[in-house]
C-alpha cells in the first residue's frame, strides 16, 4: 500500500525490471516512489535512467475548460489503436490548504483507458521535493517502461510548479472560443511556448475568430515558435467528436521529425537535464538552508546585525558544511 | 359538500380571503384556479415500479383499489438509460429500482387489465422518453383506446439530466430535438397528454437550494419553449400542456414561497417574453414529490412526520398533484405497507385538516409574501446570467451552462455546504446529528428484488427476439436512422413503427446513437 | 503500519448506469479536505476501468458508490476482479445497503460500508482505517 509500506533498494531494482517487462503495477509503484521523493526516488532514477531516451515527450496545456483532457483522450486513443504504447501523466493542482486533491482527468479518458493507454494522475503538492523533481522522474519511469509517447497534461504555464516546456519535447497549447482564447493565451505567456496550437471546439461560433487571432499574433510576434524560424501550426479540432485528431497526430509526429533533423532535440533534452539538475540543486540547498536556520538561534537583541548580514553569515556556514 | 366549507366549530368559510389579485387571476401567485381544492383535490399520484412488468401491474391495481387516481411509473435503470435487460451493464440493475421494459410486450403486461382511457398515467423517463410514449400509445390503441383519449404525463425533461440526474444518452442538442418532436406530436394528436414535465425535483435531490431548483427548472422550461417556437409551433399551441414537477423539502415557508414564485415568474415570462395570449399558457401547473433526500435511514418512522409536513407545504403552495414518499425509502424500495401509509398521509391532509376549504390560505402573510418575492428576485438573477451567456437566448444559455459545467458546479457547491452544516452540527437533522437515542433500522421490513427477476426478464426478452420478424425490425431501424438524419422530420412516426415491430428500446437507442452520438459529461466535482 | 505522512490515494467510482452522484461528489470533497488524493472516475464505470485505475494510480483504497440495490451483485464482483488482477486494495461501498446485507458483503471481502448521510468523521476515519492508518489524524 502506497502510504504505509516502506520499500527497500532491492525492491526498487526488482520493480524497475518488472516495469520494463510490462508489469503495470510495478510501473505504478515506481511512480509512487518518485512522487515521494528522497532517497528512494533517487534509487528509482538510477534504476531507470539507462533505459530512457526513446519516448517522445509531449506536453498539452491550456486554460481550464479548453478541452485538454478530451484531446489527450482522443489523441492517445488514436495512437494506441495505431499500435503505439502511449502513457499519460495528468497533473492537477492540490488544495493549498489541506494538501488534498481531486484528480478528475480520468473521467474524460475512458476511451484511452479502454484501449490500454497507461494513465497516471499526479497532484501538484504533497510530494517531498516538489513537482519539478517528480515530473522528470515520472517521465523517466514511463520512458523506461517502454511507453511512447509520454503525454503530460497540465493546467498551464505559471500555474503549477513546473513549466511544461521544461519537461516536454513538443508543447501543444490548446485554445477554444470563450475558454482561454487567443488573447488570454497571449497574456498567459502561452504563445511563446507553443510548438503546435490546437483550436478546440471548432464546431462552435467564434472558433475561426480564435484561429485568425492566433495567426495575427504570430505575425506580430518576435518569438515565432520555439524552433528557430519554424512557425507553430494551428490544428482545428472538435475533440468530443474526434474531429481533427488525425491531423493533430500528424502534426505531433511531424514536429518530432523536425526536431530530430537537426540538433534541436538534443538541445532541448540538454536544457531539460539542466533544469532538472537545477531543481535538485534548489532542493538540496533549500533543505540545507532550512537545517542551518533551524539550528541558529536568531537573537532579536542583536540589532547591529541586519537580516542580510545574518544571511551572509549563515551562507558561509552552509558553504563550509556542504564542502566539508 | 357545503358542510366541508366550515370549520369544525361550524364557522362558515368563504372560498378565499384577502385582496386581489386573487387565485385564478394573473399572475396566479395565489393559485391557478379560483376556488382551488374546493372544486377539485390534487391528484394523489403514487410512484410505483419494480421487477417485471407483471409485478408492477399488480402494484398498480392495488394502488387503484386504495383510492389512487393516477398511475406513476418508475422504470429501472437500464430502461432509463435506453439499454436492454441483457446489456452487460444491466447486470444487477434489472427491475431493481423500477420496472424493466424492453419491448412493447412488456408495456402491454404493465398495463394489462387497466382501462387506459380512464386513468392518467405518468411515466418517469427522459433519454428514451419518445420510445416509451410510442409503446404506451401502441398498447392503448391495440386495446381499442384512441391516442386522442390518452391522459398522462411524460417526464421527457432531458436538460435537467445533464445538470443533475445524469440519465442522458445523446448530446444536448439532438436530445432537445427529440423532446421537441414529442411536443409537436402531442400538440397535434394527443390533446390530453403533457409532453414534458419540467422537473426541478432531481436538481434539488442532487443538492441544489430551493432557489436553484426553481431557477434552473424554469430556465429549462423557457428553453423548451424557445426550441418548440423555433421548430415552428405557436407558443399557445403547446405551452398549456407543459407541466412542472417540484420537490417539497423541509424548509416549510421557503418551499411555499418557491411554489408561489414559480407561478408568478412563469406567467410573466410567458406573457411578456414569449407572447403567449392564451390564459392556459400562463398557468403553471405542477406535481410535487416530498424530498427523498431528506429521509433518514436512522429512525425511519420519523420520516412519516417529515413527509406529512412536506406534503402540507406542497398543498399550501397549490400543487395539482402529489406523491408522498414512503418512510422506508432511505433503506430500500418502498414496501407496500409503507406506500399505503404515505398515501394515507395525503388523505389526512385532504379530508381531515380543512386546509382545502380556502384557496391559498397563507396569502397575505407578511412573511409568506416577502419570502415569495425574495425567492423570485434571486431566481431572476439566475435568468439574467443565463440570458447573458446565451447571448439573449435562454436555450443557448442553458446549453452553455451545461457544456461549461456551471449548473453542476453550483449544485455541487450547495450540496457540500449542506453536508458541512450537518456535520458541524450547525444544522440539526433529527435522528442523524441530534436526538439519536433509539437509532435502529433492523425492525423495518424491506422489499427485496431477487436476481431471478433479472433472469426472468432476460429470458422473456430472448423469447420476443426469437419470435419477431427480424426483417421488419431491421427495416424499422433503417427508417429511424433515416428520419434522425433529417432534423426537420418528426421522429415519432418511425418510433411508433419500430416499437410495433417489437424492436427493443436498446436497439432503437443504439440506432439513434449512430446518428446523434453519445454524451460524456464535463466532470465537475 | 507506519504512517509516512503521504496522502492516501483513493479511487472513487460508480458502477453501471446509476446516475446519482451527489453522494460520490460530497465524499470526494470530504476526502480532499481531509488531505487525501482522490482519483475521481465518476459515472458509468465498468469493473475493467476501475481495476485499471486502481492499478495505474497505485491506489490505497477504492470506493464504489451504488444506490440501486445492486450491491449484492456488484460489490462481490469488484472484490473478485481486484483479486484476480493481483491487487490487494480494500473496497469501501457507499450507498443504501440494508443491515441484513452487511454479513454477505463482509464475507465477500468488502472492507467497509458507508450509509447515506454518513458524517465526515466516519467517512474519513473509515477510509483511513481500511488503508491501514488507524486512529485520529
Amino acid at each position: 500500500m502506497g502510504p504505509t509500506e516502506p520499500a527497500s533498494l532491492p525492491v526498487v531494482a526488482q520493480l524497475a525490471e518488472a516495469s520494463r517487462l510490462g508489469d503495470r503495477s510495478a510501473t505504478a509503484r515506481l511512480l509512487s516512489l518518485v512522487e515521494r521523493g528522497g532517497d528512494l526516488a533517487d534509487e528509482v532514477a538510477s534504476a531507470t535512467h539507462s533505459h530512457t531516451g526513446e519516448a517522445h515527450v509531449v506536453g498539452i496545456t491550456g486554460a481550464p475548460g479548453s478541452g485538454k483532457s478530451t484531446i489527450t483522450n482522443s489523441l492517445t486513443t488514436l495512437l494506441a489503436e495505431a499500435g503505439k504504447r502511449p502513457a499519460v501523466l495528468a497533473v492537477d493542482p492540490s488544495s493549498p490548504l489541506t494538501g488534498g486533491a481531486i484528480l478528475g482527468d480520468r473521467v474524460r479518458m475512458n476511451d484511452a483507458s479502454g484501449v490500454g493507454v497507461f494513465i497516471r494522475s499526479m497532484a501538484t503538492r504533497g510530494h517531498a521535493g516538489g513537482l519539478a523533481l517528480a515530473v522528470p522522474g515520472a517521465i523517466r519511469v514511463l520512458d523506461a517502461a517502454g511507453f511512447n509517447p509520454v503525454v503530460i497534461e497540465t493546467v498551464g504555464v505559471g500555474q503549477v510548479e513546473v513549466d511544461i516546456t521544461d519537461a516536454a519535447d513538443t508543447t501543444i497549447v490548446v485554445v477554444a472560443p470563450g475558454w482561454g482564447d487567443a488573447v488570454q493565451a497571449n497574456k498567459a505567456g502561452l504563445l511563446e511556448v507553443a510548438d503546435l496550437f490546437v483550436v478546440n471546439k471548432a464546431d462552435r461560433p467564434g472558433a475561426t475568430d480564435v484561429s485568425r487571432d492566433l495567426e495575427l499574433m504570430l505575425d506580430l510576434s518576435t518569438v515565432p515558435g520555439r524552433v528557430g524560424t519554424e512557425r507553430p501550426s494551428i490544428t482545428m479540432t472538435t475533440a468530443t467528436e474526434g474531429e481533427g485528431i488525425g491531423e493533430l497526430a500528424t502534426a505531433v509526429a511531424g514536429h518530432l521529425e523536425l526536431l530530430s533533423q537537426g540538433v534541436e532535440l538534443d538541445r532541448r533534452r540538454e536544457t531539460r537535464r539542466i533544469a532538472e539538475v537545477r531543481a535538485h540543486l534548489d532542493y538540496l540547498l533549500g533543505g540545507a538552508a532550512e537545517e542551518v536556520l533551524a539550528t541558529e538561534r536568531l537573537e532579536p537583541v542583536q540589532a547591529f546585525e541586519s537580516p542580510m548580514m545574518v544571511a551572509r553569515r549563515l551562507a558561509r556556514r552552509l558553504a563550509g558544511q556542504l564542502l566539508g | 359538500m357545503d358542510d366541508s366549507h366550515s370549520t369544525l366549530s361550524g364557522i362558515p368559510l368563504l372560498p378565499v380571503y384577502g385582496e386581489g389579485p386573487l387565485p385564478g387571476e394573473y399572475p396566479y401567485t395565489r393559485g391557478v384556479h379560483a376556488d382551488m381544492y374546493r372544486s377539485r383535490l390534487w391528484t394523489m399520484r403514487m410512484f410505483a415500479g419494480f421487477g417485471t412488468a407483471t409485478d408492477t401491474n399488480g402494484r398498480f391495481k392495488e394502488l387503484l383499489r386504495s383510492g389512487s387516481t393516477g398511475l406513476s411509473t418508475a422504470f429501472d435503470m437500464p430502461t432509463l438509460m435506453g439499454r436492454d435487460s441483457d446489456h452487460p451493464w444491466s447486470l444487477g440493475e434489472v427491475g431493481r429500482a423500477g420496472v424493466a421494459v424492453d419491448t412493447v410486450e412488456d408495456m402491454a403486461d404493465l398495463f394489462s387489465d387497466i382501462d387506459l382511457g380512464g386513468v392518467s398515467t405518468s411515466m418517469t423517463i427522459n433519454g428514451p422518453a419518445a420510445i416509451l410514449l410510442a409503446m404506451y400509445m401502441v398498447v392503448a390503441e391495440q386495446g381499442g383506446v384512441d391516442r386522442s383519449r390518452l391522459a398522462g404525463t411524460l417526464q421527457n425533461d432531458i436538460l435537467k439530466e445533464y445538470q443533475a440526474q445524469k440519465e442522458y444518452i445523446f448530446p444536448p442538442r439532438p436530445s432537445v430535438r427529440l423532446v421537441t418532436d414529442v411536443i409537436r406530436f402531442t400538440a397535434a394528436e394527443m390533446p390530453r397528454w403533457n409532453p414534458v414535465s419540467v422537473s426541478g425535483y432531481h436538481i434539488r435531490e442532487a443538492g441544489s437550494t430551493a432557489v436553484q431548483e426553481l431557477a434552473f427548472t424554469l430556465a429549462n422550461g423557457f428553453a423548451y419553449i424557445e426550441s418548440a417556437v423555433a421548430a415552428g409551433l405557436n407558443v399557445d399551441a403547446f405551452a398549456p400542456r407543459l407541466s412542472f414537477f417540484f420537490n417539497s423539502h423541509v424548509d416549510f415557508f421557503e418551499e411555499i414561497g418557491k411554489f408561489r414564485a414559480a407561478r408568478r415568474i412563469w406567467a410573466r415570462w410567458l406573457r411578456d417574453r414569449y407572447g403567449a395570449v392564451d390564459e392556459r399558457s400562463l398557468k403553471l401547473r405542477f406535481h410535487t414529490q416530498t424530498a427523498g433526500v431528506s429521509l433518514t435511514a436512522q429512525q425511519p418512522d420519523t420520516n412519516i412526520a417529515r413527509v406529512a409536513l412536506q406534503a402540507l407545504a406542497g398543498v399550501l403552495g397549490g400543487t395539482q398533484s402529489l406523491h408522498t414518499d414512503s418512510h422506508d425509502e432511505a433503506l430500500a424500495l418502498p414496501s407496500e405497507e409503507a406506500a399505503r401509509t404515505a398515501l394515507r398521509t395525503q388523505q389526512v391532509i385532504a379530508h381531515e385538516t380543512g386546509v382545502t376549504a380556502v384557496a391559498d390560505p397563507l396569502g397575505g402573510s407578511a412573511y409568506v409574501e416577502w419570502i415569495t418575492d425574495e425567492v423570485e428576485r434571486r431566481a431572476e438573477e439566475v435568468f439574467s446570467h443565463l440570458d447573458e451567456i446565451g447571448g439573449g437566448s435562454i436555450l443557448e444559455g442553458v446549453y452553455e451552462g451545461i457544456q461549461s459545467g456551471w449548473f453542476m458546479g453550483e449544485i455541487a457547491e450547495s450540496a457540500y455546504r449542506f453536508e458541512r452544516e450537518v456535520n458541524s452540527g450547525e444544522r440539526i437533522m433529527v435522528g442523524v446529528n441530534a436526538f439519536t437515542e433509539g437509532n435502529d433500522s433492523s425492525g423495518t421490513e424491506l422489499l427485496r428484488v431477487s436476481q431471478e427477476t433479472e433472469d426472468d426478464q432476460c429470458a422473456r426478452l430472448a423469447t420476443v427476439r426469437s419470435e419477431r420478424d427480424s426483417e421488419a425490425v431491421a427495416g424499422s431501424l433503417g427508417r429511424v436512422v433515416a428520419d434522425a438524419t433529417d432534423p426537420d422530420v418528426n421522429l415519432m412516426p418511425s418510433l411508433i413503427a419500430a416499437v410495433e415491430a417489437r424492436t427493443t428500446v436498446g436497439e432503437i437507442v443504439e440506432a439513434l446513437e449512430g446518428v446523434f452520438g453519445s454524451y460524456v459529461e464535463t466532470a465537475v466535482v | 503500519m507506519v504512517d509516512t505522512g503521504l496522502p492516501i490515494r483513493i479511487v472513487l467510482a460508480k458502477l453501471g448506469f446509476d446516475g446519482h452522484d451527489r453522494g460520490l461528489k460530497v465524499v470526494a470533497r470530504m476526502l480532499r479536505d481531509a488531505g487525501m488524493e482522490v482519483v475521481y472516475l465518476g459515472l458509468r464505470q465498468t469493473t475493467d476501468s476501475v481495476i485499471k485505475a486502481v492499478e495505474q494510480e497505485d491506489a490505497d483504497v477504492v470506493g464504489i458508490s451504488m444506490h440501486n440495490a445492486g450491491h449484492l451483485t456488484l460489490g462481490p464482483m469488484i472484490v473478485a476482479a481486484l483479486d484476480e488482477a493481483g491487487l490487494d486494495v480494500p473496497v469501501v461501498i457507499g450507498g443504501i445497503v440494508p443491515d441484513v446485507d452487511l454479513p454477505d458483503l463482509e464475507a465477500a471481502g468488502v472492507a467497509a460500508v458507508l450509509g447515506p448521510g454518513a458524517p465526515v468523521d466516519e467517512v474519513v476515519s473509515t477510509v483511513r482505517a481500511v488503508a491501514g492508518l488507524d486512529g485520529p489524524n
